[in-house]
């Protein structure tokens, strides 16, 4: 009898081991979009959106599988072999990441896709609390004693990278472009950084749910998202006169796509974002669109503001690592004469 | 008959203070549990129960538990079998690796599989070339389960087959019985309690466990999630009472090892 129970035991090994093998070509095609955190939203109606479009257009219905987590975590799980077919993370850098480390994409997958394989850009803004109770205008503001900021690691967080570099880009304009004063704006603003999350998600936690802080540096997207479905009436966001602008990109993984047999309805896929439809569901989720018809009807939504790039004014994303982010950068010098 | 010289009042203190800490600890956070995951109501429950996402993270869980579950019971009872009946070298060295998944803090349990079967890991590419997929895939989260609660069944076993000696199998094999036999029908009937126990605690852990199997998983909902992942995702999505109504069930489940470890350890207190 006990026997027999070992048997079925095995037998149960046997089935989760088979689990292994790729299951066999069906009707449906399955995607893999290995994402960021705030983007969940976005690609829950994008990707039913796709669907359709690829029914109609095809007959064969499509599945998109989603993970989500902070962006350098998501590219190091690619890099480690998930079986990404499309990447939609937070920066170049971490795809850059995947490109160097292993032959998954080529080096020059960012010229792949129009404006830099960016389908949809964001900005770093303020959320506070309603009324504005500190009064914050703009990030000299933050710097201010008795401003309590929220805003994620640097070290793990793209957001939070996004929201360094602005911080440090209204420095440089405002400091005559003083190195030196830059560096002492921002380790006057981490001076009222009680809490570092790993991630954007956390953050916004943090800011919302555990009521800890006066403004929150967010994503733009993640902002409104607080404020129409979060917290109705409880926050609002302040635009500052100067962000960066944040470029969010898409990659096809070729090695991975061709090992699936998906390249093609990946390809299709990313080139979707672009479409008009793809743009307005972004817009939706307030991304801001690139299309300028799309752009046009959601001009309202958007607030103007002055922008800086990532390419114009810090010399693209490995520089701009090398010198913040990396060991002994910027970023360690000011945080650790804070500690 | 007990004696008790420490005054009145002290007793009382020492009793209210574990009382406290009690209702604190355990009963508190269980209470909030429950309250946030009915805070949308009953109807809002089931459905966030029934969402497909769910049911997938419920249904890896059970897989995962119904493959780590029995191999650790062979394996626990094969090494407990080992360690309290016979007498070899090196059996401290075997006693402290059974011990070993619970001294390692969880997250490294997970990495050790990435290093190990991740792409740029040592088996990565052999596994790559035959398309064999182990890490952030359910062979992943199996065996990271697996490794996590590979000393519940046989630290539970050891102490028992100890206290219980060898008299009779000794009287067993005496009596003409081949080793085999003596082992199916003397040994394994008097630690059956002892199994049962340590099924009980390895199952709750399986099913439970967040550090090891996060660290595998790749967080692909539908596919890759187990409950407790799903928990975080929920969480993460602001979905605040779906992320406690899928925490009930693993409370739920809690409550239940509790009432079933408890009626085992009657039962073994019953037999002796």
């Amino acid at each position: 009898m006990l026997l027999k129970k070992l048997y079925s035991f095995t037998a149960a090994v046997l089935v989760g081991l088979t689990l292994v093998a790729p299951a066999s070509a069906a009707e449906k095609v399955t995607l893999l979009n290995v994402s960021y955190d705030p983007t969940r939203e976005l690609y829950q109606a994008f990707n039913k959106s796709f669907a359709d479009y690829w029914y109609k257009k095809t007959g064969t219905a499509v599945e998109v599988n989603q993970s989500h987590g902070g962006s350098g975590k998501q590219g190091r799980a690619v890099i480690d072999g998930l079986q990404a077919d499309v990447v939609t993370l937070a920066l170049a850098y971490d795809i850059d990441a995947i490109a160097q480390k292993t032959n998954l994409l080529p080096k020059n997958w960012q010229t792949r896709l129009s404006n830099n394989s960016t389908p949809y850009t964001s900005t770093i803004v303020f959320l506070v609390r309603k009324g504005n109770p500190k009064g914050i205008k703009d990030w000299n503001d933050l710097i201010k004693p008795g401003v309590v900021v929220i805003t994620p690691n640097p070290k793990t967080s793209g957001g939070a990278r996004w929201n360094y570099l602005a911080a440090w880009g209204y420095a440089l304009k405002h400091g005559n472009n003083d190195e030196a004063k830059a560096k002492e704006f921002l380790s006057a603003l981490f001076k009222n950084v009680p809490v570092l999350d790993t991630g954007a998600r956390g953050s916004t936690t943090t800011f919302v749910e555990r009521k800890i802080g006066d403004v929150l540096l967010a994503w733009e997207n993640e902002a409104y998202l607080v404020v129409n479905q979060l917290g109705k009436g409880e926050y609002e966001i302040v635009t500052p006169s100067l962000s960066i602008l944040a470029e969010p990109p898409v990659a096809l993984v070729d090695r991975n796509v061709d090992r699936h047999g998906t390249r093609q309805v990946a390809q299709a896929y990313l080139e979707y974002l672009y479409t008009e439809e793809g743009q307005e569901i972004a817009a939706q989720n307030y991304y801001r669109p690139r299309l300028e018809s799309v752009a046009k009807k959601h001009e309202a939504q958007f607030a103007k503001l002055e922008f800086i790039t990532i390419d114009g004014d810090f010399g693209g994303w490995q520089k701009a690592q090398q010198k913040h982010f990396a060991d002994k950068g910027t970023f360690d010098e000011i945080y650790q004469v804070n500690q | 008959m007990s004696v008790r010289t420490e005054p009145r009042s002290i007793r009382i203190l020492i009793i209210t203070v574990a009382v406290a800490f009690f209702a604190l600890f355990l009963v508190l956070p269980l209470v909030c549990v429950f309250q946030n995951a009915f805070s949308k109501g009953l109807t809002f429950y089931v459905k966030t129960l029934q969402h497909p996402d769910a049911l997938a993270a419920m249904r890896m869980t059970v897989i995962t538990a119904l493959v780590a579950v029995p191999l650790n019971l062979v394996f626990g009872v094969a090494a407990s079998w080992l360690i309290a009946k016979f007498d070899f070298k090196g059996k401290d060295i075997l006693l402290s690796l059974i011990d070993l998944p619970l001294s390692v803090s969880p997250v490294i349990s997970g990495l050790v599989f990435i290093l190990l079967f991740g792409a740029q890991g040592l088996l990565g590419e052999w596994l790559g070339d035959r398309n064999i997929q182990i890490v952030f895939a359910p062979p992943g989260i199996i065996l990271a389960t697996i490794f996590v609660t590979f000393p519940m069944v046989a630290r539970e076993l050891i102490p028992v087959m100890k206290a219980q000696g060898n008299e009779e199998e000794e009287a067993a094999l005496t009596l003409g019985a081949s080793g085999w036999r003596t082992f199916w029908l003397v040994t394994i009937p008097n630690i059956r309690w002892g199994i049962l126990y340590g099924i009980i605690l390895c199952n709750a852990r399986a099913m439970g466990e967040f550090g090891a199997v996060s660290v595998v998983s790749g967080h692909i909902r539908g596919l890759t999630n187990t409950l407790p992942l799903h928990v975080e995702i929920l969480y993460n999505e602001y979905q605040f009472a779906a992320a406690f109504a899928a925490a009930s069930v693993l409370a739920l489940l809690a409550i239940v090892t509790l009432v079933a470890k408890t009626a085992v350890e009657g039962m073994m207190r019953r037999e002796h």
